[in-house]
């Protein structure tokens, strides 16, 4: 578990089954290229809504943590 | 192929260094005749160095080559006394526009605010700008440029470097003080001293082609991300002097450099861009790759490198050329100063600690840029393409869209050479920037006031028109100091009044010293000889402006 300072990791959406399962409709009928397309819009969009790049390098840590 | 330019072919010249029994000795040696080892001769002329440059080529750069160059660049050539022929022939621009696939993404506007000498770029030419040079320096006295002279050996010793130089006569010694190497990326000098350049090479290639064609195309930098006319991979369009434009297309590891630069092969590409009915004639193509590299450290003893021996980086950002300028801006006053004996030896160590961080921000810069235009995985790619599809309506995509960052002059932040701030300033003009232009008295330019090679004061007078007694005493001590003398601008001064010598009065028709500098009554800026900030104050006090001179000669 990595420790974070600024990155809130406490829950904040107030339906969280809306919106997951926004996140998975986004992607129905999309192809697998077309996929990683949208999530990589989708990562740009929120990271500078986001505006703070400490808060994004900890995100980025938790993210990758653990895969290889 | 057609040519808007003949090249220049410069005879050789024996030498009477060459019938000496013993070595003749010169302050300064340069080798290499390219841009960067030109500006170093000239700079040396500028302090008033003795100097000898040596090339081992009779002519000026073999096609256009490096084409862009910044606002800092034309300031230090016009310190060296070729700026205003560069602007005059150069290829003003401001804009530049960027397209994904069929669609334009996005503009944008390097016109920086009003009220500056010099545009934010130019393009030109290699060959122009050398021309130039070389025209300079033979109206210097106290500076050679000898063709067809090569170094073959390099050997420092007894205080003095000794090297060996072939010429179609045959061999010859010199010695010098100090050896400035600018013989390019392949450095000869930096392999026979057995010391590397490492980095990353790119695999990638990219060709250039030079086209001459009348067109109504305005004087923009267009950048293409896989356009529908080279699928795939990047291109760019920019104007140089004579209706000859620069094409350049990202072809891949896999081309092979000798038939993609073939006529028949470059002309079709050629058409599928500017289109079947557009008139151009070929003048100039090459297939290029690069690296992204430099030297572990830039002084070695008695020798320095400087330009692309020292450091290389993708041409993404025009950081090549530009960034040697610096180099060289940054080293010949304080040669001046160590060869005066009024500087010790480890002035010189400041080179390497000022010029290898700038040299790591232009890595990083033509890196990144690199890494955008070729993504070198497939999801660097896709978050590559997303941000442009994004960038032509959502404007916060822009700011990530990179095809090449301009480049800018280094800020020596963290120099051993500055004096860190004691009071707030409003101004970005902090120790270590170079410094700003303004317009000053009528129709002149701050930067012209302080190309003097000296070290320069601004004083922002208490009282408008006069100087109280006090002041005038310390202004004198300051340009009366007998090491280092300042010649200092003094604004708000009354002209008709007598002053020290040294002190001049300097007018602020449009307020921008007093905007850009934050010149409230009584701030005082100290300039070094290449034009950087080395310490500011919110009062006059000779003390501390005297310690901060010795700070920045590394004289404490």
């Amino acid at each position: 578990m990595i420790e974070t300072r600024k990155l809130n990791i406490q829950p904040a959406l107030s339906r969280p089954d809306d919106f997951y399962n926004a996140l998975v409709d986004m992607h129905r009928d999309l192809s697998e290229e077309q996929s990683q397309m949208a999530n990589a819009k989708l990562i740009l969009l929120l990271a500078n809504h986001i505006g703070d790049e400490e808060t994004l390098e900890e995100a980025l840590k938790i993210a990758a943590e653990g895969l290889n | 192929m057609m040519q808007t330019h003949q090249n220049p072919v410069y005879e050789y010249v024996h030498s009477a260094d060459q019938d000496a029994v013993t070595p003749v000795h010169h302050p300064v040696i340069v080798v290499g005749a390219g841009p960067v080892g030109m500006a170093a001769g000239l700079d040396a002329a500028a302090q008033g160095i003795q100097a000898v440059i040596l090339d081992d080529n009779n002519t000026v750069s073999i096609g256009s080559r490096a084409v862009c160059y910044a606002k800092r660049a034309l300031e230090i050539l016009d310190r060296l006394g070729c700026g205003q022929r560069m602007v005059d022939k150069g290829i003003t621009w401001n804009l530049g526009k960027v397209f994904f696939q069929e669609d334009q993404v996005y503009s944008f506007n390097l016109l920086p605010e009003s009220d500056h000498h010099r545009p934010a770029f130019i393009n030109l030419q290699q060959y122009y700008l050398e021309e130039y040079m070389v025209d300079q320096i033979q109206q210097s006295e106290n500076l050679q440029l000898r063709w067809k002279s090569r170094v073959t050996a390099v050997e420092e010793k007894d205080n003095r470097v000794e090297i060996r130089v072939e010429t179609p006569e045959g061999e010859y010694s010199l010695t010098c003080d100090y050896l400035i190497v600018a013989d390019g990326a392949n450095s000869g000098i930096r392999k026979m001293m057995g010391l590397e350049s490492s980095g990353q090479v790119f695999q990638d290639r990219f060709l250039i082609a030079d086209v001459v064609m009348e067109t109504d195309f305005p004087p923009e930098r267009w950048f293409w991300f896989d356009p529908p006319f080279h699928k795939g991979g990047s291109t760019l369009l920019h104007r140089q002097a004579d209706n000859v434009w620069r094409i350049d297309f990202q072809l891949g590891w896999d081309a092979d450099p000798e038939e993609e630069k073939k006529p028949e092969n470059v002309i079709p590409r050629l058409k599928a861009m500017l289109g079947e009915e557009t008139q151009f004639e070929l003048e100039w193509t090459s297939v290029y790759t690069f690296q992204c590299r430099r030297m572990e450290q830039f002084r070695h003893g008695r020798l320095f490198f400087v330009g692309d021996a020292a450091h290389q980086v993708s041409p993404f950002g025009a950081r090549g050329a530009n960034s040697g300028f610096q180099d060289t801006d940054n080293l010949l006053w304080k040669l001046k100063l160590v060869l005066d004996g009024k500087a010790p030896d480890r002035l010189l160590d400041s080179y390497n600690a000022e010029r290898v961080p700038a040299a790591d921000e232009n890595l990083l810069n033509s890196t990144r840029s690199t890494d955008f235009i070729t993504p070198k995985s497939k999801v660097s790619h896709t978050f590559r393409d997303a941000t442009l599809l994004l960038a032509e309506e959502y404007p916060f995509a822009r700011n990530l869209v990179n095809s090449g960052r301009l480049s800018m002059p280094s800020v020596y932040r963290d120099s051993p050479l500055n004096t860190p701030d004691e009071a707030s300033f409003d101004s970005a003009m902090a120790p270590g920037t170079p410094s700003t232009d303004a317009p000053v008295n009528d129709g002149d330019w701050f930067l012209r006031l302080i190309s003097n090679n000296r070290f320069n004061g601004l004083y922002f007078c208490q009282t408008d028109g006069c100087l109280s007694r006090e002041e005038q005493a310390t202004l004198s001590a300051l340009t009366e100091n007998t090491e280092i003398p300042l010649t200092i601008l003094a604004v708000g001064l009354s002209p008709d009044i007598n002053q020290p010598a040294g002190v001049n009065p300097v007018t602020d028709p449009k307020d921008m010293l007093k905007q850009r500098f934050d010149g409230q009554p009584g701030t005082f800026y100290l300039f070094r000889p290449d034009q950087h900030i080395t310490a500011r104050w919110r009062d006059l006090d000779q003390k501390k402006i005297e310690t901060a001179l010795n700070r920045a000669t590394g004289r404490s």
